[in-house]
Order: C-alpha cells, then structure tokens, then sequence
C-alpha cells in the first residue's frame, strides 16, 4: 500500500495546471466564478478545449480516442479540473452515451457516433424516466414498434436534463410487453430533429430550467439506431447506471467548495469579528470535511478495484449515497454561513445581467443550490433505490 | 392543566381555515406572490375586519387581549395555508413595539391605521454583520436641535418593499454590541436620503436592503426612553419567534399530510410508495417530530402567556427545536415525492422553501441553543 503520488504523477499534475492556466476560456471562468448561469455555448465552448487536448473522453479505451491514464492520473485530472472551478461535464454523451456505444454497439455504429461524442459536436440527453416510471424504471411504457427497417416511437419521457440543448437522446424503449417486464426493453438512439419530438421546459423550485418532459409522437427511427439486441436494454441500462453511480459523487467539486466555504468563513463579518469566530459552524465544516476523507478514499480504493479489472459493480452505489449526502450537508452549510443573506432571490436572468447582487458577492446562487441539490438523493437511481441496490446485490438479502 | 384552546380561539382557527379553503388556494397565492405587491392589499384588510391585526394587543390600544397564545393560534393557521401576507413585520414587530413603548400620540396616530390594514410597516433591525443579535446595532441617531440625523444601513428588511414607515433601531450612545444605547426611530419611507432596494425572497416574501444617509427625523418620532430600546426589543423578538414557530408548525402539520396523500397515490413496482417500509418509518418519523415540536410551541406560548420568568429560555428551546424539525420535515418530504418534489408546480416546494427561511428567521438552531445554554 502506498497512497503517495510519484514523481511522475506530480508532473503530471504540473502539467495539467499550467494547460488549465493556460486555455481555461476566461469568459467562461468568469461565469463560473461570478454564479452566472452557463449557456450551451459555454459548456460546448469549455468541452471544446479539453476534446481538442485529447483529455475529454479520459476512461474511454484508448482505440477510441481516451487517454489510457492510471486511475492516480485520473484523479489527479479530475482534482485540478476542480480546483480550478471548470464546469462539470455533461455527461449524458461522454460518460454514459459513450460507453453504452464502445461497449455494445457494432463497429458501424461505433464510427458514427463515437467520434462526434469525443469531439464534443453532438449533445446529448438521456431518456429514461416517464410519469409513470421512476424508480420503477422497468415499468416503462414509451413504446417502439418495428414497421419495415424503422421503429415508430410513442410515449412520454421526463426529467430530461438539457434536452432543451440536445441534438440527440438515447432512450429506454419498450419492445415488447408480453414477457417479464425487464426482457422487453431495447436500448434506442433518436435524433432531436426528427418529426413528432417536442420539447417541454419543467422548472424546478430553485427557479431554473434544467429538466424537460420529452413527448415522442409517431417518431420514426431507422432500425439501425438500436444499440444491442432487441430486448436487452435493461442488462444496457444496469451497466449505465453502475458508470453513472461513480462520477455522481462530485468528490473533487465538494473539495474546492471546502476550501472555499473556509475562506468565506475568514473574511465574513460577524458582529465584531467573523464568521471563523463561530465554533459550532466551524465544528460542522470540520466534521464535514472528514466524512469528506473517508468518501474520497472510498471512491479511491473502488476506483483501484476497477483499474484492477472489471467494470464498477452495485458498491458504486455506496458512492452515490455518500457523495450526494455530502453535497447536501454542504449546500445547506452555505445556506447557514450567509444568516439572512440565503433568503433574496435573483432569477437567472438577474444573475446574467450586471445588476448589483444583494448581500455578500456569493450570496446569490447559495439558496438555489441548497434547493437545486434536493435532487441528488433523486436522480441517477435515488438514495432509497441505491439501498435496496446494496441490500440485494452486495448484502445478499 | 388543560391544553385545549378556548372556544374564541377555535373560531379563529375555524375562520382562517375556512378563508384558506375558500379564498386562498396554492395557485391563488402563486398569483399574489408573483403580483406586483407580493401579497393581496384587500385580503389584508378582510384580516383587519376579521379582527386578526388587532387580536394580540391590549383593550386600552384598540386591541382585542389577546396574548401569545392567540398569536399561535392565528399563525399556525397561516402557515398551513402559507399565507405570505405580512402578519410578523406589521403586526408583531411593528405593532408590539409602538403597544409597548410608544406615547399616546404615535399609538393614537399609528395603531388604528395598522389594525385596519390601512398602514404597512417594518422593523429594521438587521445588518449585515449582526445576524440574530439585535445588539448588533452599527446605524447611529445624533440628536441635533430638535431632529436625529440616522446614518447606516439596514438588511433584509421584511415587509420592506410595502411599508410607509420603518422602525428602526439606531445606536444613541455606546458601542457595536452594547445593549444600552440603542433606540427605536419612526422613519417614513418617503423620507429624503432613505433610499431601498426592494427584492423577493426564495419563500415569495418580499424585503428590502435599506440606506440611511443623514436622514432627519422629528425627535417626536423617538419611540419610548432614548437608549434604552433592547430589552423591549428582545420581548418583541421572543414574541416574533414565538409567532414564526408557530407558522413552522402549521407548515409541518400540512407538508406531513401532502406527503402522506401523495405516498397513498404513487404507485411504483405495483404498489403505492406507502407500502414501503423504509418510506413508512419515515413517515413516522416526521409525524412524530411535528408532535414533538408541538408540544414545545404550546409550553413557550403557556409561559410567554403567563410572562414566565424562564420564557425567553423556553422560546430559544422551541426555536432550536424549529432548526432540525423544519430540516427532517422539509427534506423529507421532497424526498419522498421524488422528482415532483422539487418541481415549482407542487405546493409541497413551496412550504419547503418557506419552512427553510423560518430555519433562519430569528435564529436559527445554532443560535439558540447557544443563547439556551446562556439563559
Ligand atoms: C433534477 C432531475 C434531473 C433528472 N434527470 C434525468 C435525466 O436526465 N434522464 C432521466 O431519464 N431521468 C432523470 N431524472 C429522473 C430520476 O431518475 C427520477 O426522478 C428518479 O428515478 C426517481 O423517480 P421518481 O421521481 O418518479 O420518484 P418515485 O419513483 O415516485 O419515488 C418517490 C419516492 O419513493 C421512493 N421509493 C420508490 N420506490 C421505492 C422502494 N422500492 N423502496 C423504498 N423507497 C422507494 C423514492 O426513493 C422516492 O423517495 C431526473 C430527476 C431530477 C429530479
Ligand atoms: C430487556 C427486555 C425485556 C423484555 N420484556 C418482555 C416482557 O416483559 N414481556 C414480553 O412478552 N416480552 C418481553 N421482551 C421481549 C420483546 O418483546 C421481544 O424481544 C421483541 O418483541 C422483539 O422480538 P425478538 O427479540 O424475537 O426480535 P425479532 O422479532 O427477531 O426482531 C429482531 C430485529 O428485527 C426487527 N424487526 C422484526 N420485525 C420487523 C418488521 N416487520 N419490520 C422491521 N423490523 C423488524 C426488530 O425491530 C429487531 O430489531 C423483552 C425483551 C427485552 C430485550
């Protein structure tokens, strides 16, 4: 056992630095540093820049375009991309869409798809959830009947995050109903421009627009879009979900935010001294910031056990629960830093215009986030279903 | 010992509960919060005929006697409609401060206007440094000749945006943090050199960010004793969080129910979601803190009724309580309504978002455990 960086892991992360220094887009990292809501350009802009340098698809099989990196490099990436507060990859393409794709796909689908993923010139959503699916996912209704070399897709599809941007969606489609539930799901690409696909914004209580429903109505898709078998999009989905699990946590984010909630604590004015003055706030960032070692080491050794073979398994789901508690009790330590100053709201348009912020310049985006972040214990299988994951899968019960 | 209301309070609650059902539906108050003025003016003046602006305030003041228990009973009704019109800046703060240490003349001038629903007010009392400590007073009044000249700046004043007239606390003497010293003005909106920011906040109320630039007022205008505003301003305070628990805990009572109703509803893997045991002990869980935080609503409003020696003590015990119930009761709920949880379009965000501001409002958990301890 040895947890240390080697010399050469500590180039390399001089060399990461000094790329981010370098070719961070400066009006993005204004955006980023200011609270000021990201545009698709920004994110693609962004994404631009690390697909360019080959460091956009980092786990991706080094055939395909990713960097064959050890996982201390990965890490080392992921905690710089962090530190230097670049925004979070969309990962609908490049960590879900992709591995889908290289794992399941024919070599033709593989050459169409693939490379526009790692360049970064198709965006993606994903398409899961319905009204009436959630957390019973393999309960889904959207159906795909095969007419000829097409299928013609009907249903509803919600909580699509970005849609609104996507150029595609990868959906779970229903194929079949007369068996198990499960056996008759397929795994489906859909381009966004195709006829009969319409678009709705759902706000959330934060006041953003990040979510959608997706209404497909006699949409016509070449037979050629299904990854997979007919029917085998659920053993495709359980996979997804596993590599979905893993990067969920926001390890490296919540480090950054650490030290900053620190910082802000410094120089905070509270009566006649600051908010540092405060043992029991101070207690809590610091019973924080252990849980946070512990869920840091515990998404190493997982890690480790992945580089050592095989695909991340049901113990990612450990990850999703820690990592998503963590950003909770985070985002509301925010809340509790500002007192008063949690409570103005400014909708996203204020925050893009120049008008003075109200209170402290952190202020604004603090009590969205708080309540943006309900939503983590929810999305990607929620903290409950995550516990029945472990219940059966790794307890045996 | 009796815990039971009397039979005037449960007309009260049956009034409100009543007006709730009939006039003031989740998308009703959607309209008026998102509306210019962020509350209905006319509602606010059917409270005023209903007798709800004068309940907690003395006969010989235009008040109806009631004391802090009746001030329970109206606000946990409000919050179980999460009626966003501004009960606390107007009626509590205001109105208590001027019954308490105002001259015959500013209650003359002032009471009867703020019972009708004529007049809007607010206390500003926050800065930006002071958090919960109402000593915390940095905005200084210098008396010169016949008028105090008020310099300083005023935070997230509530009610801030619809008051004519602000009260506010200023230091006359001593330093940052002492509790003599500090004095209560009356200063009109319109006055020169007050100028606001008005804004919303995340629970639909409104406030103001307020700058005061050598702004002159009329030494009548002084509320009570120069300098010695603090102890009545803790009380109006106590009171004020005695009020705000009290909508904390209608909330809960009615967030509880939402997600008990929902639950029953949602089906998944073919059955209701009430069906699973880890959600059932959740709920009992949440059941069981909003009994609990009850039971402390109703001891600190006994002893603040009974001006109990030991009631500040037991206002600071309910409002740590308030902290981590709200917390249980808000994030579980979302929770366990999934993704619709967190959509703007179900009430059950936004008894969440207000029951979230509460955990602040006058403290919050942290605060008053400290000030427990110290007490
Ligand atoms: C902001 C946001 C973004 C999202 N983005 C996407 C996306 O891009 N694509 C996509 O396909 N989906 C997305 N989702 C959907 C997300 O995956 C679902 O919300 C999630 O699976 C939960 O489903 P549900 O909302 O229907 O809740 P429900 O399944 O109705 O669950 C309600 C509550 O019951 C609990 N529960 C359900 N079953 C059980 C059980 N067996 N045992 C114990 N408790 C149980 C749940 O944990 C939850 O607390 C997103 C959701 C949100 C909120
Ligand atoms: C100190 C002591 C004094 C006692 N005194 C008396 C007495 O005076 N008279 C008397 O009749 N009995 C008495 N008991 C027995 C007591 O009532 C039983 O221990 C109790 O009913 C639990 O049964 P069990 O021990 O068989 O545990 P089990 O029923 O085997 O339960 C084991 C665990 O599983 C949990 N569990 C069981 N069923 C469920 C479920 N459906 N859902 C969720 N969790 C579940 C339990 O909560 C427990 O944690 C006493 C026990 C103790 C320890």
């Amino acid at each position: 056992m040895n947890l240390s960086f080697s010399p050469e892991d500590l180039k390399f992360q001089e060399e990461v630095r000094t790329f981010l220094e370098k070719n961070y887009p400066a009006d993005v990292k204004r955006k980023m540093d200011n609270g000021i809501p990201l545009e698709r350009e920004d994110h693609l802009k962004w994404q631009k820049v690390l697909s360019k340098k080959g460091w956009f698809a980092i786990n991706w099989p080094e055939e395909h375009g990713g960097t064959g990196w050890s996982i201390t490099q990965k890490h080392i990436f992921q905690n710089e991309l962090a530190a230097f507060n670049t925004p979070n990859i969309v990962p609908f393409g490049v960590s879900m869409c992709g591995p889908v794709i290289y794992t399941f796909g024919t070599e033709e689908q593989k050459e169409r798809f693939l490379p526009a993923i790692r360049d970064n010139d198709v965006w993606w959503c994903q398409g899961y959830s319905e009204p009436g699916s959630g957390s019973d996912l393999a309960s889904l209704k959207t159906k795909a009947e095969k007419k000829g070399d097409k299928y013609i897709v009907n249903g509803t599809k919600t909580w699509t995050t970005m849609a609104q941007h996507a150029d595609w969606i990868f959906c779970l489609v229903r194929t079949d109903s007369s068996g198990i539930k499960q056996e008759g799901i397929s795994f489906l690409l859909i381009d966004m421009k195709s006829p009969g696909v319409e678009v709705k914004p759902i706000i959330t209580i934060d006041g953003s627009h990040e979510v959608n429903m997706v209404y497909l109505d006699n949409v016509e898709v070449p037979a050629e879009n299904l990854i997979g078998e007919e029917g085998a999009g659920w053993s495709i989905a359980k996979f997804l979900l596993a590599h979905e699990r893993t990067g969920i946590g926001g390890i490296p984010h919540l480090k950054r935010e650490i030290k900053r909630l620190r910082e802000i604590a410094d120089e905070l004015p509270l009566n006649d001294g600051f908010l540092k003055d405060d043992n029991l706030f101070m207690d809590k960032l610091n019973k924080l910031e252990i849980d946070l070692l512990s869920a840091e080491f515990t998404e190493l050794r997982t890690l480790a056990a992945m580089s050592a073979g095989g695909h991340p398994g049901p113990e990612s789901s450990i990850l999703k629960i820690g990592g998503t508690d963590l950003q909770q009790a985070l985002s509301e330590l925010f809340v509790e830093a500002l007192g008063y100053y949690a409570h103005p709201f400014m909708s996203e348009s204020d925050l893009a215009s120049n008008e003075k912020r109200i209170g402290p310049d952190f202020a604004a985006t603090v009590m969205p986030h708080y309540l943006n972040f309900r939503k983590v214990s929810i999305y990607g299988g929620s903290n409950e279903v995550q516990r029945n994951v472990i219940a059966k899968a790794v307890l045996g019960l | 010992m009796d815990f039971a209301l009397s039979e005037e309070q449960k007309q009260v609650q049956e009034l409100i509960t009543q007006f709730i059902a009939k006039d003031y539906p989740f998308d009703v108050r959607e309209k008026l919060v998102k509306s210019e003025d962020g509350f209905s003016k006319e509602y606010w003046k059917t409270f005023g005929e209903f007798g709800l602006l004068a309940m907690p305030f003395p006969e010989g003041d235009g008040g109806f006697n009631g004391g802090p228990v009746d001030l329970m009973v109206i606000l946990e009704a409000f919050g179980t409609g999460l009626i966003v019109e501004p009960y606390i800046p107007n009626i509590v703060l205001a109105g208590n401060l001027i019954s308490k240490l105002g001259s015959d003349d500013q209650k003359k001038e002032i009471l009867p206007k703020l019972f009708s629903g004529e007049l809007q007010m607010s206390f500003a009392f926050t800065e930006p440094q002071s958090r919960f400590d109402v000593n915390d007073v940095t905005t200084s009044a210098k008396l010169e000749g016949d008028n105090y000249i008020i310099d300083g700046y005023k935070a997230v004043v509530m009610n801030g945006p619809a008051s004519d007239k602000f009260i506010v606390s200023c230091r006359t003497s001593g330093s940052q943090l002492d509790e003599d010293g500090i004095s209560l003005l009356i200063v009109d909106k319109d006055s020169k050199g007050l100028s606001s920011r008005d804004y919303s906040n995340v629970d639909g109320s409104k406030a103001s960010e307020v700058t005061l630039e050598n702004v002159s007022v009329p030494k009548s205008n002084l509320i009570g004793e120069e300098g010695k505003a603090f102890k009545t301003i803790s009380q109006v305070i106590d009171l004020a969080t005695l009020a705000i628990s009290a909508e904390a805990v209608g909330i809960m009572q009615k967030m509880n129910e939402l997600t008990l109703e929902y639950t029953k509803t949602r089906e998944q893997f073919g059955q209701t979601l009430s069906k699973f045991q880890a959600l059932q002990h959740r709920m009992v869980d949440t059941f069981m803190v909003h009994e609990q935080t009850k039971s402390l609503l109703l001891m600190a409003a006994a002893k603040m009724n009974d001006n109990a020696p030991d009631s500040s003590k037991a206002v600071s015990a309910l409002k740590f309580q308030i902290g981590s119930a709200a917390k249980l009761i808000g994030e579980e709920s979302i929770q366990l309504h999934g993704g619709m949880g967190v959509t703007e379009e179900m009430s059950i965000g936004h008894y969440f978002k207000r029951l979230t501001t509460i955990r602040t409002i006058f403290g919050n958990s942290d605060y008053h455990l400290k000030r427990y301890s110290s007490l």
